[in-house]
């Protein structure tokens, strides 16, 4: 697994990779199907859906119907991706997801695009922070926090012929890059991005970044910070956490989402009887979205390098 | 219609009516009502429509049937035991800890079942995603729906009509089971769901509102859906909740029965004295 982190933002957007991987993952297997919720222009699908109306399916504004389709489509034995906006994605399709697709067994890939703050301009209305709180209540979910865009299409491959009910989450907009083209990013296992002794910051989907940067800052005052990426939010990679509590004791995670039934949460049912780190959090405290640019409402919302390191700092005191 | 055939499908739905009544019976209650309004329309489907095999229930080039108001299962469970899909004897498990049978379908816990159902208004889009998959499969199987009048206070419901009439699913038939009544009442003072066959009509389905308790009915009405086309079907039943036991049929609330043991054999022996 190559490693090519240096800070730098990818010039390719998330949504291109996206539209692209999925026309071409249709192309390679006759059962995949995909669907949407009259978003497909938001993912450059709806042109090539045109013209291929049996494997890009526009449902119209009809989330919970989708869903349903979708699940009946994996009956008949194909393999639905379906794609909407984060929120109509998790909260208005709970039941349809945890019934129709996990509970009845029909196998289903969701993605929610624009989770937390990468909603910007589309603000609170648009702007989940609980959606992996709800997926992880579904049994036996997969639950993808995607980094990058090499991982977005090493995830979307394995995805598509995984059992079960797998949630991926991702933005639209650029990313930094972290893994270098090609990487296969195995969907389970924490993937290790810096070593260090002090603290653990585990991080997913956009605070992959801002974790390592604030290892780095926090390395310019002597605290070794370790950076590990945890995408794969269920299952988690329980061993990982362990680990790490142990070799560092001390944990911070950092998430794009509410404090409450995330990754953080993960982490602490994970060693609630471990007894080993001190935990904290830097992730959404609780709150409603808002509108606005995403780097103010990283500030808004505690989801910078500096409150990373601040938080850090605090625990290490 | 062929009157032996008419006299094997009224003989099939009269098995039926007792199935559900020895489910219940076994276990002391259950969702009488709404199971056994929709039992004439069951026993046409597996006694004349559907092409399925008991030894096959996986066989995917059958019909399919969703039972989107998946509280009546013990009516499902009952036709597919009595076709042999499973022993007739494993009725009497219905809601027993452990079973293969309970209150709403599992598709998989049952043999036969297609489709899981219980949380209203899903399972049409769910028979919507398996008749547009048959349709690009190039399969000719049709997809039976069978949802509830109270069912259709589900805001779903109308998105799954509308997806089935935009994509042109003529392999798909709704069987709309009106009996006028859901759990606290009467549709009509609950939500009142006014000309549901105006309704689905003008949601582009082509639709016939026909006696659903009427065995010849349910059968010329399900016939002329073999044709295919590029519109769905409709088949609105109009029925009576409880219809066959005429105490439940008259019960104010007759969703969900519990009554004794000897109440149960009361309703059995009226129905088995009807066999002969």
């Amino acid at each position: 697994m190559e490693l090519i982190y240096d800070g730098s933002m990818d010039s390719r957007l998330f949504k291109d990779i996206l539209g692209k991987t999925i026309r071409e993952l249709s192309e390679q297997d006759n059962d995949f199907i995909y669907l949407d919720a009259d978003l497909m222009s938001c993912i450059g699908t709806s042109a090539w859906a045109c013209e291929n109306p049996e494997r890009g399916v526009n449902c119209g504004i009809s989330e919970s119907n989708m869903i349903g389709v979708a699940c009946g489509l994996a009956a008949t034995g194909f393999k639905p991706v379906v794609h909407t906006f984060g929120p109509f994605a998790s909260r208005r399709v709970f039941d349809q997801v945890f019934l129709s697709a996990g509970y009845a067994k029909n196998d289903i890939t969701v993605i929610g695009t624009d989770p937390g703050v990468t909603a910007s301009f589309n603000g609170g209305t648009h702007m989940p922070f609980e959606d992996v709180a709800l997926y992880r209540t579904i049994p036996t979910a997969t639950i993808i926090d995607i980094t990058d865009v090499p991982m977005l299409i090493s995830v979307l491959k394995q995805c598509k012929d995984l059992p079960g009910v797998k949630y991926i989450r991702v933005g639209r907009k650029s990313a930094a890059k972290v893994f270098a083209d090609g990487t296969e990013t195995p969907i389970g296992p924490a993937i290790t991005l810096r070593e260090g002794k002090d603290v653990a910051i585990f991080a997913s989907g956009i605070m992959v970044h801002e974790a390592m940067q604030a290892a780095n800052k926090l390395a310019e005052s002597g605290i070794e910070a370790a950076v590990v990426n945890f995408f794969t939010i269920k299952p988690l990679d329980t061993e990982a956490v362990k680990k790490f509590a142990k070799q560092c004791g001390n944990i911070v995670v950092a998430e794009n989402h509410n404090r409450i039934g995330g990754l953080y949460s993960a982490v602490c049912e994970t060693l609630a009887r471990e007894n080993t780190a001190k935990i904290d959090v830097v992730a959404v405290n609780d709150e409603y979205g808002e509108v606005g640019p995403q780097d103010y409402l990283q500030k808004r919302f505690g989801l910078t390098a500096e409150h990373i390191v601040e938080t850090v700092q605090s625990l290490l005191k | 219609m062929d009157a032996t055939l008419k006299k094997r499908l009224e003989r099939f739905a009269l098995e039926i009516r007792i199935g559900v009544l020895e489910q219940m019976k076994a276990r002391g209650f259950g969702h009488v009502g709404g199971s056994l309004s929709i039992t004439d329309a069951l026993a046409v489907l597996y006694g004349s429509q559907m092409r399925v095999d008991p030894k096959r229930p996986d066989w995917a080039e059958r019909d399919k049937l969703v039972c989107s108001k998946g509280h009546a299962g013990p009516a499902v469970y009952a036709a597919l035991a009595l076709q042999g899909f499973f022993p007739y004897e494993e009725l009497k498990t219905l809601n027993q800890p452990g079973t293969n049978l309970p209150s709403h379908c599992d598709r998989n816990k049952t043999p036969g079942v297609d489709m899981t159902t219980g949380s209203l208004g899903q399972g049409a889009s769910l028979a919507c995603g398996m008749a547009f998959g048959e349709k690009l499969r190039g399969r000719d199987a049709r997809v039976f729906l069978v949802v509830g009048d109270g069912e259709a206070n589900e805001g779903q419901v109308w998105e799954a009509l509308m997806f089935a009439a935009a994509k042109k699913l003529g392999n798909l038939v709704l069987l709309l089971d009106v009996n006028g009544k859901q759990l606290d009442g009467c549709t009509k003072d609950i939500l009142d769901t006014l000309d549901l066959s105006a309704k689905v009509a003008a949601f582009g389905f082509d639709t016939v509102s026909i006696d659903g308790n009427d065995i010849e009915q349910v059968y010329n009405a399900l016939e002329r859906t073999r044709n295919g086309g590029d519109k769905p079907y409709a088949i609105v039943l109009n029925t009576i909740k409880g219809k066959g036991i005429a105490a439940v049929e008259n019960a104010k609330s007759n969703h969900s029965m519990a009554v004794s043991s000897d109440q149960w054999n009361e309703w059995l022996l009226s129905l088995t004295a009807q066999l002969d």
